[in-house]
């Protein structure tokens, strides 16, 4: 049965689909968080088993392999982190529970597919379906005016960026006459096209339609403004689930479809990525809100993770899908210290706040200082280990000028993590700040991202060899 | 390459060149009276009573919304129904799937209230 491909997706539309109705009718809002959390373990488990229907289905729209699976994993799990996070933030807040929750699993749902299309067109639904739940997630504070603000700017900017992508797949389906994705490759190989500008121009649209959706250097306007207004958790997880699948599909469509324009967009890539470290960690340095050093700070990540993507092959590609895991609970952990020490969720944004915190509240300074330390790239932390395998497959596929822009901007990005650091520990706590009492949601949500930000970078191993063997499709 | 966009082309051609020529030929031909009626903004021959620039409640908003949902599931529905017999059993599951979505959707609607016009 070829309906057994989607099974994971079909559970998490369903789960989905209950919370909506199960909103309507009961009263006690709280349970609606549990359905969530069930509803993303069901499609986890079945999400396991998925590999058993490898290879092509639906008309050659899905793909089974193991690069969607790692993908939807770490989408999982990332979900189950914002889940916990969310039900620690919302308990006040419970005007439109119901609503955040179903939108939050069609976002997931949204990535699901991105990761499994082996079609443009599979690939667009995806993007849609994923950004237009993030819009309304972004908005989703309706009394707070810098959320609406942050929600209009992104569908806004978002539709912009949209119609360049489909500009670009319009080009690229004129020109090589299909929109799957192993078949305009093949088809770029036969017709002898390489050269041919409108097939140049599509990928360049293509271009900056995913860079808008992974924020690099110059599509990046929106980021900080969106990220700031949102509330944490769906800030925490645009910065880490949108990101992520962004980054998945962009690598799956330029690899496959484009392989033959390797010459004409390595180049670029290597452009952007050496802008968007810089500008982002540039820029993060003057923020004095914390929510956007976080996001300027993304902005520098995707640019580090977009090294992994110029080294390509058997080394570049398997690192950067580390560092997305790396990245992902590190960022994650990040926001969610953020979100305890905000009293009703969005006070105590400023850096200045944090003074310290690290004597008041040990545990909370000492976990926030393990994902800082993480984030710049002090060993033995996962961000190192990250960063390591990143800049060395650079250095290995012979882009050692890459690498040492690299290796200065973590130099660079070290002074604003390590200045909350300093302001936890060294400076006398200038406000009277008394975090809510903690949820165990959000008590999990810490353990978790700490845990995994210590086992990540300790025992690597295990990771690494499922970021290898995810790459299949590149043979 | 490009061949086959040629009837595309032809037909932009023809689109813009129509149009133009029909707005031309009124313009050419056609009659010009500027009275003070003539200019004033058309509300159903009755004179306009104060500026058409006022707030529109929200509602019609969620009306319009909801219209254009089920006005798109009629549109599907049409298409599913001309090949309905080639389609089988299956096809029957698969719309039926989709108008269940579709109907969870107007049951949320309507417990939230979004159908009372109050």
């Amino acid at each position: 049965m070829t309906v057994n491909t989607i099974l994971p997706e079909i559970v998490l539309t369903i789960a989905a689909l209950v919370i909506l109705l199960v909103d309507v009718w009961v009263k006690k809002k709280e349970i609606l968080g549990y359905i969530a959390l069930l509803g993303t373990a069901a499609t986890l488990i079945v999400a396991l088993q998925s590999l058993t229907d490898r290879g092509y289905s639906f008309s050659g729209m899905i793909v089974n392999d193991e690069y969607g699976l790692f993908f939807q994993l770490l989408f999982l799990a990332a979900t189950f982190v914002v889940i916990f996070m969310s039900m620690h933030y919302f308990r006040e807040n419970t005007q439109m529970l119901g609503e955040y929750y179903s939108l939050l699993l069609f976002a997931v749902l949204g990535m699901m597919f991105m990761v499994k299309a082996a079609d443009l067109v599979m690939v667009f639904m995806g993007i849609e379906t994923l950004s237009l739940a993030v819009y309304v997630l972004s908005g989703c504070l309706r009394d707070d005016r810098r959320s609406g603000e942050a929600a209009l700017k992104y569908i806004l900017l978002g539709a912009f960026a949209t119609a360049f992508l489909l500009f670009g797949i319009s080009l690229i389906f004129g020109v090589t006459g299909s929109t799957n994705l192993a078949a305009i490759a093949n088809a770029v190989a036969a017709k002898n096209i390489l050269g041919e500008p409108l097939l140049l121009l599509g990928m360049g649209l293509m271009l900056i339609g995913f860079g808008f959706k992974v924020s690099l250097v110059p599509f990046h306007m929106w980021t900080p403004d969106v990220y700031e207004g949102a509330p944490v958790p769906v800030t925490a997880f645009m910065a880490v689930g949108v990101k992520a699948a962004a980054l998945a599909v962009f690598l799956r469509v330029f690899l496959m479809a484009l392989p033959g324009l390797n010459d004409n967009w390595r180049p670029l890539l290597i452009v952007l990525s050496v802008l968007t470290m810089t500008v982002g960690n540039l820029i993060a340095i003057s923020q004095e809100n914390i929510k956007r050093m976080l996001a300027y700070s993304s902005i520098a990540h995707a640019g580090y993770l977009m090294i992994g993507m110029v080294a390509g092959g058997d080394s570049g590609v398997p690192s950067m899908l580390y560092y997305l895991v790396v990245y992902t609970f590190m960022n994650l952990g990040a926001f969610a210290v953020v979100m305890a020490l905000g009293q009703k969720g969005e006070d105590n944004l400023e850096i200045n706040d944090y003074s310290g915190i690290g004597s008041r509240y040990p545990i909370l300074g000492f976990v926030m200082t393990v994902f800082m330390l993480s984030l710049a790239g002090i060993p033995p932390l996962s961000g190192f280990m990250g960063k390591f395998y990143l800049f060395s497959s650079a250095v290995k596929e012979g882009y050692v000028g890459l690498a040492v822009v690299g290796v200065v901007n973590s130099l660079i990005s070290a002074y604003y993590y390590l200045r909350v650091t300093v302001m936890m520990y060294m400076r006398p706590s200038e406000k009277d700040i008394a975090p809510a009492p903690m949820r165990w949601s959000l008590v999990l949500a810490l353990v978790i991202t700490t845990f995994l930000t210590f086992q990540i970078g300790l025992f690597p191993s295990f990771y690494l060899e499922l970021a290898k063997n995810s790459i299949f499709f590149l043979k | 390459m490009l061949k086959g966009y040629g009837e595309i082309l032809f037909y932009l051609v023809l689109v813009v060149g129509f149009s133009l020529f029909a707005l031309g030929l009124s313009h050419i031909i056609g009659r010009k009276t500027y009275s003070k009626e003539k200019l004033m903004p058309y509300e159903c021959g009755v004179d306009p009573i104060g500026t058409a620039r006022i707030r529109v409640s929200v509602k019609f908003y969620l009306i319009a919304m909801l219209f254009i949902v089920f006005d798109i599931e009629s549109v599907f529905l049409y298409s599913f129904a001309t090949v309905f017999k080639e389609l089988g059993m299956l096809g029957l599951i698969e719309i039926v799937i989709f108008i269940v979505i579709l109907v969870v959707g107007l049951v949320y609607a309507w417990g939230k209230g979004a159908l009372e016009w109050e």
